[in-house]
């Protein structure tokens, strides 16, 4: 009776239950929205979780992402989150996977699943979410954290609005809590509502936040819930044009200078410039050899941080004293951004 | 008149506050009152903030006595 708790309740029931054991949910991103989230859901008997992150486990994600522990640094968390909650409940169907969410792959994924849970943290990605979305008829439960604020709603469910109905345009702010900063609680509420949310959709009882946004700052304790419209031409664009990607690209303000990104490829916003080498530090071993040693080169990354180990690094074992790092990362070198949307 | 404005994320930052009421002429445009305050706090990316009036979203109306009007930027981190 491992369920008995929850089928007392009039909302779930023996029937409740059955629904949840046939629902098939994808959580795209399992880091401090997504590993709450998860692990509600699979506590709760939802038939078929898929866990999607390309990330691994870094100690920083510790305080937040509290499914993972220490032996996991390092290791996938797609893997290391499908083991944790199959050990939680080995009756549901828990799939890894290990890729980044694209345009090639996202519309035949979001097929195989009921509904998507957003766990993402970057704007790129949560409009890739809504596209696919639009294409492939599913609900989406989004979330995301500025500091102790947090916003949460569901797009594309029973015709309501979308994603892009709320924010038509993006912007370049696309902090994320690795660069504000944030308290793990946070996303762990807001991950938490979004469980609420799907739970409520798979089992139809309450009132589902579609058409509306909820807005809580948890440090000042305030609440509001906005009515969001719907935007016909906005949906009607993706179902007409497919995915349409939003890229946010950038410009450096000093174009005299050579300059070594070393963020893996998925870090936005990305720069397009012939002055910009850009060589993932995943894949550094392997190419340092593409890296001139007779010009000057700033290195960068999102905060500085990585960038500054490189050119140490670099510097000692390679040779190289032609480097320079750029405190405070990609923000201090960038002069003017364009959206494409 | 006076209006309740109430300021989110980045632009709460920006402003110092995350509320303010603000006495305004009468008959002014939700739309003017927003390019006012995007000025005033040199917020960003003035394309992205969404407008609410009294919780309504989008809703290009003429502000009046005792409204409250929300600055939203849309975020993204998890």
């Amino acid at each position: 009776m491992r369920y008995d708790r929850q089928i007392k309740l009039d909302e779930v029931g023996v029937s409740g239950q059955e629904k949840l054991r046939n629902a098939s949910i994808l959580i795209v991103g399992v880091g401090g929205l997504g590993c709450p989230a998860a692990q509600y859901l699979a506590g709760a008997g939802v038939g078929k979780i898929g866990l999607m992150d390309h990330d691994k486990v870094s100690i920083t994600n510790l305080h937040r992402q509290v499914l993972y522990n220490e032996d996991d640094i390092g290791k996938s968390k797609a893997l290391v989150a499908k083991e944790k909650l199959q050990q939680l409940n080995s009756e549901i169907e828990l799939v890894a996977i290990e890729k980044a969410l694209t345009i090639e792959n996202s519309e035949k994924l979001f097929s195989q699943y009921d509904l998507i849970l957003d766990g993402t943290d970057n704007f790129e990605t949560k409009y890739l979410i809504n596209d696919a979305c639009i294409l492939t008829g599913k609900p989406w439960v989004y979330a995301s954290i500025y500091k102790n604020e947090g916003q949460l709603s569901v797009f594309n469910y029973k015709n309501g609005p979308s994603y892009r109905c709320l924010f038509p345009k993006t912007t370049r702010q696309n902090v994320s809590c690795e660069a504000t900063g944030v308290l793990g609680v946070v996303p762990g509420i807001f991950g938490m509502h979004q469980a609420m949310e799907t739970l409520k959709i798979i089992l139809g009882v309450g009132n589902v936040l579609s058409g509306k946004l909820k807005l809580s700052n948890l440090l000042s304790g305030s609440e509001q819930i906005l009515n969001i419209q719907k935007k016909p031409e906005e949906i009607e664009k993706v179902k007409k044009n497919g995915i349409i990607p939003v890229k946010i690209e950038c410009k450096i303000s000093d174009e005299s200078r050579l300059y070594l990104d070393i963020r893996e490829i998925f870090e936005q916003p990305r720069i397009n410039s012939a002055k910009v080498i850009q060589i993932p530090l995943s894949d550094l071993d392997e190419r340092i050899w593409e890296i001139p040693k007779e010009k000057e080169i700033s290195v960068f990354c999102q905060s500085g941080k990585r960038s500054k180990k490189v050119v140490d690094l670099l510097k000692a074992e390679y040779g190289f004293e032609n480097l320079t790092n750029v405190e405070g990362g990609i923000e201090t070198i960038i002069s003017e951004t364009t959206f494409d949307s | 008149m006076k209006v309740t404005l109430k300021y989110f994320g980045v632009i709460a930052e920006s402003a110092g506050k995350s509320e303010e009421v603000l006495e305004l002429q009468q008959g002014l445009s939700v739309r003017d009152l927003k390019n006012q305050q995007i000025k005033k706090y040199q917020i960003q990316d003035a394309e992205s903030v969404q407008i609410a009036v009294n919780q309504n979203l989008d809703k290009e109306v003429e502000l009046k006595e005792g409204d409250e009007v929300a600055f939203l930027p849309p975020f993204a981190g998890g």
